[in-house]
């Protein structure tokens, strides 16, 4: 008996080895937010095409909310193509992506847009009051807003194909 | 073309590590000695590719070369070279590439030192190293490539995190990882002698050298990082128990720990299982270190990115891990000791507790690390364990440490007479209680204050007596004093290069007891003009000016400081606006002292100039900790002058 003893001093390692296994499950992106499931703060701002842009013209549909900054590298540069690519993958579905440029100037903005031939609504937030409503406290930050024009999601750090498509459908199916 | 080229390095770099490794294990079964040449040539084919890798880096970085990523990433045109330099371990993928640099180059100095000095050793030390190497080089390849490319190609990169652009950042990682590699070496020379079954306590021998060697730099790099978060981070202190510190901690304390247990081993005979087990476990921890900062595991200040780097470092951890303590159960009867424990009033019976206390503290710091992830793991529930945890269960543990400093050396080995005790710790004892009624009378009322700086005192006088005792005898041969006490230093450099680094390690006690207990800070909102006091000293608001200031905007505020009127001295605590980032950072200013420091950060302030939000600090005695950090230097190096006398 004695002699068997001796392996559990490798068998002990075990439990350690999966707790930390575990912390892989924990998404510290995840960040929870005051504003979910609460109404989504309404703004109206002037596009970059040069049309107006507010929240409440689109009740209804489901809301991709990004904040965005031309500074932002690299996370904002990764998630660009991300998010035109959702936004013509499900613009027929009733999904709307909406970009919010803070604290950026004008041209070094258009050129992002250009740049990633954003088709998608691209608005300036020149007095920086948007980000405040929204609590940004980074970019890129991406808020998911349902067809009642209730906050469901708030995603921090660059989205990725695999967050769009959840959050999206979740929402989608909600509305049946 | 830089990307391509430093991808194909890595690749064939790695290939050859694995084919090391193979050949080193191949050799170590069959003592095929042209395999091992094989290895060994091809230990140095890894060093001169990954020599190449980092400086292919370093090049994309002085031409600011921003097809490759982790370039635009770490640098923008703004970046002063020497910043581009060392941009090199500013980020994940670069500090990947300077640590497999070191392994190489420490792989290379195992060749040269013990190729022929531990020729029962050196297939399986190759092959061990080999294997570390091979997993870093891994770790190049796929998960974190440094030479990945970027496309389209931007204009301009992100630029360093301004927080990195100091002095502090360019020493701070390069000494960490010395030590963290270090501990490698020891580590292939304990699993070597586990594969041969020679338990003995001959690798210790050869490994004591780099075991001290590794120490002293992850010390170093430990007082480096508390350097740069006291004069950059602003908020006043150099240690936080944040997860990545802990992270460098715990491979200290067991680190520290084996360097004492080894002692035993080395004179009774004793421990050679405990020895083998901390060199594991100091290893691993070095490995749970690197995978904490990079897994993203856990939330911390320091965390550097997540990936799946995380899972390559987990399955690494785990292979080491339990590959070791396999080694080890298989092993279990050859690592009986062939001494006894006579007495508990024995030096062997000091170094145990010291040990015990060492991995105690290892223990209760993983634990708080580790802690919020179990909590979330078990139930659901997100914590975070602060300071005051890791305070209140380490000072008591760290303080009965200092004690056993002065207690360990003195007392005898196997059974410690009652003559034994009454000369060696009487004076002691005796200038101890006399510090603690001279620091009571000073006023000092703080209870860990006065027992703290008492037990300085004890150990101090400990070290002295023996040294004036060593002195005196070489003095009645008819010696000069200061050949005596040089001459004592040099021939016995071991037993006294641990003293002086004993006089260092006491030296930042005092640094932490004094700045602990007694550091005073405010804050205070003043109009041009005004003024605000704090211990004595009177900080007065003159000025506010902006200007540019090379990559970046710096507000920066002018306080006159007057200490009853009598020294004047100027202080400029700024902020720095870089346009990389959102919120502006803060500089701090400052000036050290024995005694005070005078600490400034800059916080709000009015556009036109009139006003101004400061947090002026006081911090007591702070300066020891890094002067302490000097005095472990010298001793340090005493303890690794080669030896005198020749072995028979």
């Amino acid at each position: 008996v004695k002699r068997g003893w001796k392996w559990l001093i490798p068998a002990a390692a075990l439990p350690v080895l999966l707790l930390l296994a575990y912390g892989f499950k924990v998404n510290h992106r995840d960040i929870p937010s005051p504003l979910v499931d609460r109404p989504a703060a309404k703004f109206t701002l002037t596009s970059y095409a040069g049309e107006p842009m507010s929240l409440e013209a689109q009740r209804g549909k489901v809301v991709v909310l990004n904040f965005w900054a031309s500074w932002c590298y690299p996370a904002c540069y990764e998630e660009a193509p991300v998010l035109e690519r959702g936004w013509r993958a499900f613009k027929e579905r009733g999904v709307v992506v909406m970009g919010v440029d803070i604290q950026d100037k004008a041209e070094a903005g258009k050129k992002f847009i250009n740049d990633f031939s954003l088709t998608f609504p691209n608005a300036l937030d020149p007095t920086g009051r948007v980000s405040v409503e929204y609590g940004v406290y980074g970019v890129p930050e991406t808020f998911f807003i349902d067809a009642k024009g209730h906050i469901r999601a708030k995603h921090v750090g660059a989205v990725t194909e695999e967050v769009f498509r959840r959050q999206v459908e979740r929402l989608l199916a909600e509305q049946g | 073309m830089i990307p391509e080229l430093g991808y194909g390095v890595v690749i064939v770099a790695m290939l050859l590590a694995l084919y090391g490794g193979v050949a080193s294990v191949v050799s170590a079964r069959t003592g095929r000695t042209a395999l091992l040449e094989s290895a060994q040539h091809a230990a140095i084919g890894v060093f001169a590719l990954v020599t190449c890798a980092m400086l292919l880096l370093v090049y994309a970085f002085l031409t600011f070369d921003f097809s490759v990523r982790y370039v635009a990433m770490n640098t923008n045109l703004a970046t002063p070279y020497y910043y581009r330099i060392t941009a090199l371990w500013g980020a994940l993928e670069g500090s990947i590439i300077l640590w497999a640099w070191m392994v190489a180059l420490y792989t290379l100095i195992i060749i040269i030192r013990h190729r022929h000095n531990a020729r029962e050793f050196y297939p399986w030390v190759l092959a061990v190293m080999f294997g570390v190497l091979t997993f870093f080089l891994l770790v190049m390849t796929i998960p974190a490539p440094p030479f990945e490319r970027l496309t389209p190609i931007p204009a301009n990169g992100r630029g360093l995190n301004p927080l990195l652009e100091d002095s502090g950042m360019i020493t701070h990682p390069v000494a960490l990882y010395l030590g963290f590699t270090g501990f490698t070496v020891p580590f292939a020379f304990a699993i070597a002698a586990l594969a041969t079954g020679r338990v003995g306590d001959r690798w210790i021998t050869l490994t004591r050298r780099w075991t001290v060697v590794a120490w002293y730099f992850l010390s170093l790099g430990l007082l480096i990082g508390g350097w740069w978060s006291y004069h950059v981070l602003g908020w006043g202190g150099y240690w936080a128990w944040d997860p990545v510190e802990n992270a460098a901690f715990m491979p200290w304390l067991t680190g520290t720990a084996f360097l004492h247990s080894v002692m035993i081993q080395e004179r009774r005979r004793m421990l050679k299982l405990w020895n083998i087990g901390l060199v594991i476990m100091t290893f691993s921890l070095t490995l749970f270190g690197t995978f904490l900062t990079r897994s993203g595991v856990i939330a911390s200040v320091h965390a550097f990115s997540q990936g799946s780097i995380g899972a390559f470092f987990l399955a690494f951890l785990g292979t080491v891990v339990l590959g070791s303590l396999w080694l080890l159960a298989w092993r279990w009867e050859d690592l009986g000791a062939e001494g006894e424990l006579d007495s508990v009033v024995s030096r062997e019976s000091a170094f145990l507790l010291n040990n015990v206390l060492l991995v105690a503290a290892t223990f209760t710091v993983f634990f708080g690390t580790v802690f919020p992830l179990l909590s979330e793991a078990v139930r659901g529930v997100k914590v975070s364990v602060g300071a005051p945890f890791f305070n209140q269960v380490n000072v008591p543990l760290f303080l009965s440490l200092v004690v056993l400093m002065g207690v360990g050396p003195l007392i005898a080995w196997r059974r410690a007479s009652a003559e034994n005790l009454r000369r060696n710790f009487v004076w002691p004892v005796v200038i101890g209680l006399a510090a603690a009624a001279i620091i009571f009378a000073l006023g000092v009322r703080s209870t860990l204050a006065v027992f703290s700086l008492a037990v300085t005192a004890f150990v101090s006088a400990c070290i002295g007596v023996d040294f004036l005792r060593a002195t005196r005898a070489r003095l009645r041969v008819g010696e000069g004093i200061f050949p005596a006490m040089g001459g004592l230093l040099v021939r016995q450099n071991r037993r006294y290069g641990g003293f002086v680094i004993h006089l260092g390690i006491l030296i930042i006690v005092v640094g932490i007891t004094g700045s602990q207990a007694w550091s005073v800070q405010r804050e205070a909102t003043l109009q041009k003009g005004q003024a605000v006091e704090l211990a004595g000293y009177k900080f007065q608001f003159d000025a506010l000016s902006a200007r540019e200031n090379g990559n970046h905007f710096l507000v920066e505020s002018t306080f006159k400081v007057t200490n009853g009127g009598a020294a004047t001295r100027e202080l400029r605590p700024a902020k720095k606006f870089y346009p990389q980032e959102q919120s502006p950072i803060a500089h701090v200013d400052y000036h050290l002292g024995w005694v005070d420091d005078l600490y400034m950060v800059l916080g709000d302030f009015a556009r036109d100039g009139s006003q101004a939000t400061v947090k002026v600090q006081v911090n007591r005695m702070v300066s020891w900790i890094w002067f302490g950090g000097l005095i472990l230097t010298f001793g340090t190096i005493l303890a690794i002058l080669p030896d005198r006398k020749k072995p028979a």
